[in-house]
């Protein structure tokens, strides 16, 4: 079997199993970058954005954009986060304000409305054609060549922690911060105290869109996009808010990395084909697993 | 004054059901002699009528939970592509090593007689009922401790993998596909033993759906719908509704797939027998089209989307799934209510729905 | 002396720190009328849920009939017999009063294929009889979503008796009622305790309700159980007094 035989090789050489880990974090850290961004919608606004995905795809297509048109792809996380933070505002003015006072499904269906638009249109101007954003960077070998990092990874791992940690001390200390924090708490409460919670959600959607932006040209650059991979990262981003749970920061990035290094091992161990599967299939326990739990501790009625 | 109801006028028909109208009888007469002279007028669009009956199984199939149940799931699609792929293996492995068919990717090496093509589907279509319903009791287990978005999202997340996983089976032919048995002769005599087949499938949804929620169990899905515990406080078996309701929709979705797979005469796993994008979202649009939680909105919903996307589709050049995402979000924000639903709101008279006027102010009523 | 019905023994019930009851025990008699009172935050509200089966109970034993039912999920302890109605009305918003009520038929022998039953003639015969009871018979078929609040209150009275109960606990079925009405109410729950013969269990800030209903009554005080007696036991009770003054 080829299953056994790769576990083999993990286990007669070590040292692949170290390569694997540092790949699966380093990607795991851009996953826990979007992921932060739908725990946040998710927890401010309740709504469960089901084009989170595409969002990040947009990024990376940008970055892409760029890279082809001879300005070095690491320029294009800026310009995407400054994008996709207006093409968040573009749709929360025009279809998440309608929705988000109705019931979840509601937000879930048009969001996945949304998704589709985006990875169409991104099919019709790109192809659907497989493209790597390439930002011209060398690899560092170890142990002769066993292990290696691209340095645009290791970058990339950089620039996501610096974004999270700019994110995180903006929701932390500025006015804006504290209202989107007050708002996610008791959305009327914050409202009687004089909080424009309509700017409140708007900015907060715009925000995740640019984080996902931003996301997704640091995918371009270490991975490879597709206008109909959206959907993939849509699901790993709720695996891992649902994992976390939405209020918790250091359980998402936690969560992040580890769905960066399950996957690494998982793809290594089944298979290329199965890269979607596994994903689908870490939701599929991440819900059974939340279901247990809840059964355990059923709600109060009051 | 109390509002003034009288058991006549007011009565919503509960119980008897025998309450045959000329105008139900010309309604329901109407559709049964259209949909058997339909084919025969426009031989040209046979397979478009077909799917046009698949569309409205469909649409019926998800509203028993979606809008009946208030479960809004997003992968229904799940039980057509394990029906089409039961019905397939069932079909071939009768006569043939399945394996071996497959990997001849349909070199025609494996005849089917005319008697082995017809047990055979006959065979399919019950194993592809029986075995969907099953796999429906098997995940419904899993699925219905989930509540709200984490139920769509998680039986989003069966059909994606079902598809995924069924790709890398070589033994059913993997991404490549199976090449179904084809139809011992004429494939026009074909079309129409396929429609005909649709047809009958969506005439006996409907019946049946008409005759469940006619009884408890509509009543019961409804109480679900509006409050899932105070229905577990009154004691109804909640769980057992919702699996029961979840497999009597993979029944019949079921079938279809069978009869679907059959009449496309090829499978494979993304495109035809689980695409979720396709097949999987418009079953959700055409209940939101048509008014959820009603008997004829997902009907008047399928005729609407179907005719509409018949029509525009070749004119739309790779624009088209830009125009349905972009449909998908019309409909939701703006359009929720559905064609029938919008209708019960203007003309509750029609619905046997007694609203209370205005101008009746109850005297006995706590404020 | 009558026998107990429902026995609460020793019960404890924690949510993270908090101790939303203590040690609390009592006895509701079967065929009586059994108040319970408190300021708020006192824990009636969790005890009610410990009953009916809404969390697991830290410790202590709740029988219903003798039988322990404190493992019992919501919907096997209802199909024993044992129903609760909600401080925050609940009913089915989206279908009429008489389909409220046909589907609050008791669910207690339901069999696999009592499913798809068609409805009985005799269930809606008894329903609008019920409905008549409370006084929405001329309203049953509207929308139970468009009743003002006292109303369903009213239908939610009116299905829970629609399930032949052995026992109903009201939680505050007066709250939110016009006055004028209250009294009729009162009647309405002394006649479905004396007629139909259910024990009721009811939790009730309307001080003149509940000492004019109860048979017995239940002190809850910050978890625990502060005092028991009849109403003039209770009404001369400093501890209760003392309580509901705030002076603890």
């Amino acid at each position: 079997m080829q299953i056994l035989s790769n576990i083999n090789i993990l286990i007669e050489a070590p040292v692949f199993n170290l390569a694997l880990l540092i790949e699966g974090l380093l990607i795991g850290s851009v996953f826990a970058l979007a992921a932060y961004g739908l725990a946040l919608v998710w927890g401010v606004m309740n709504v469960k954005n089901l084009a989170q995905g595409d969002f990040v795809i947009m990024g990376g297509y940008i970055a892409w954009y760029l890279g082809e048109h001879g300005i070095h792809p690491l320029f294009g996380v800026p310009v995407a986060f400054l994008i996709l933070w207006c093409f968040g505002w573009l749709i929360y003015r025009t279809i998440i304000y309608r929705v988000i006072d109705k019931d979840l499904f509601t937000s879930l269906l048009a969001t996945f409305g949304i998704a589709l638009v985006i990875s169409q249109l991104l099919n019709l101007l790109f192809s659907s054609d497989t493209q790597t954003a390439d930002a011209g960077f060398e690899s560092w070998f170890f142990f002769d060549g066993m292990v290696s990092i691209a340095q645009v990874k290791l970058i990339a791992f950089v620039c996501a922690a610096l974004l999270a940690a700019g994110v995180i001390t903006f929701m932390k200390n500025s006015r804006m911060g504290q209202a989107i924090r007050a708002t996610a708490q008791d959305a009327r409460a914050a409202k009687v105290l004089g909080i424009d919670t309509d700017k409140v959600y708007c900015f907060t959607f715009s925000l995740n869109a640019a984080i996902c932006g931003a996301a997704g040209a640091l995918i371009a650059m270490i991975w490879v996009i597709q206008p109909f991979y959206g959907i993939t990262f849509s699901i790993r981003s709720f695996v891992i808010v649902t994992a976390a749970g939405f209020g918790n920061l250091p359980g998402v990035i936690a969560a992040g990395l580890g769905m960066g290094v399950l996957e690494q091992f998982g793809g290594f161990i089944l298979g290329a084909t199965f890269q979607q599967a596994i994903v689908v299939g870490l939701l599929v326990l991440v819900l059974v697993v939340r279901q247990m739990q809840q059964s355990r501790h059923r709600q109060v009625v009051q | 004054m109390a509002v003034a109801t009288t058991d006549k006028d007011g009565a919503p028909e509960q119980g008897s059901g025998i309450s045959i109208s000329l105008g139900s009888l010309l309604l329901h007469g109407g559709i049964l002699v259209a949909g058997i002279a339909a084919p025969l007028i426009w031989p040209a669009y046979t397979i478009q009528l077909s799917v046009l009956w698949l569309m409205i199984v469909f649409a019926l199939t998800w509203d028993i939970l979606g809008g009946q149940m208030g479960y809004n799931s997003l992968g229904n699609i799940f039980f057509f592509g394990a029906g089409m792929y039961v019905s397939a293996v069932v079909q071939i492995g009768l006569y043939h090593p399945v394996g071996e068919y497959t990997d001849s990717a349909g070199q025609g090496f494996y005849a089917f007689t005319e008697a082995q093509y017809f047990t055979g589907l006959a065979a399919g279509i019950a194993a592809a009922a029986v075995l969907s319903s099953l796999f429906a009791i098997i995940f419904g287990r899993i699925v219905f401790g989930l509540r709200g978005p984490y139920f769509a999202i998680g039986t989003l997340g069966v059909a994606i993998a079902a598809g995924e996983l069924i790709g890398a089976w070589d033994w059913v032919g993997g991404g490549s596909g199976i090449s179904m048995p084809p139809f011992p002769g004429d494939p026009d005599i074909g079309k129409y033993f396929f429609y005909a087949q649709n047809f009958l499938l969506a005439i006996s949804v409907f019946i049946f759906c008409k005759w469940l929620y006619s009884t408890r169990f509509g009543l019961a899905l409804n109480a679900i719908r509006d409050d899932e515990e105070k229905a577990e406080g009154m004691g109804i078996h909640t769980l057992r509704y919702k699996m029961v309701a979840w497999s009597i929709a993979a029944f019949f979705l079921g079938i279809s797939g069978a009869i679907f797979g059959n009449m496309t005469g090829f499978i494979e796993p993304l495109e035809v027998a689980f695409p979720t994008v396709t097949f999987g979202i418009f079953m959700v649009l055409m209940v939101l089209l048509g008014g959820k939680g009603t008997i004829w909105g997902p009907i008047v919903g399928a005729v609407i989307f179907h005719v509409i996307k018949e029509v525009t589709w070749t004119y739309l050049l790779g624009w088209q799934w830009v125009a349905l995402g972009a449909l998908i979000v019309i409909i939701v924000v703006y359009f929720q209510e559905g064609v029938v639903g919008w209708l019960m709101r203007k003309k509750p008279e029609w619905f046997g729905i007694r609203v209370e006027r205005k101008d009746d102010t109850p005297a006995e009523a706590a404020e | 002396m009558k026998h107990a019905i429902i026995e609460i023994e020793h019960v404890t019930k924690t949510f993270g720190g908090v101790v939303a009851n203590r040690d609390v025990s009592l006895d509701v008699e079967e065929g009586g009328i059994t108040g319970l009172i408190g300021p708020n935050g006192s824990g009636k509200t969790t005890l009610f849920n410990s009953i009916v089966g809404y969390h697991p109970i830290d410790s202590g034993s709740i029988r219903f009939q003798g039988q322990e039912i404190s493992k019992f999920r919501v919907q096997e302890i209802a199909r024993l017999g044992l129903l609760r109605t909600f401080q925050q009305t609940r009913i089915y918003g989206a279908m009429n009063c008489v389909q409220n009520m046909l589907i609050s038929i008791p669910h207690r022998k339901a069999k696999f294929l009592d499913m798809f039953d068609r409805q009985a003639r005799a269930d809606t015969e008894k329903g609008e009889s019920l409905l008549d009871f409370v006084g929405l018979y001329e309203k049953r078929y509207l929308m139970a979503g468009d009743l003002s609040f006292g109303q369903q209150k009213l239908l939610e009275f009116a299905m829970a008796l629609m399930n032949e109960p052995t026992v109903l606990l009201l939680d505050e079925p007066t709250a939110g009622i016009n006055p004028t009405l209250i009294n009729g109410l009162i009647d309405r729950l002394r006649r479905a305790n004396e007629e139909f013969g259910i024990t009721l269990l009811v939790i009730e800030h309307n001080m003149r309700v509940i000492m004019n209903m109860a048979h017995k009554i239940y002190c809850l005080a910050h978890g625990e159980l502060l005092a028991s007696g009849t109403a003039g036991e209770i009404q001369k009770n400093q501890n209760v007094i003392d309580a509901y003054l705030g002076a603890h």
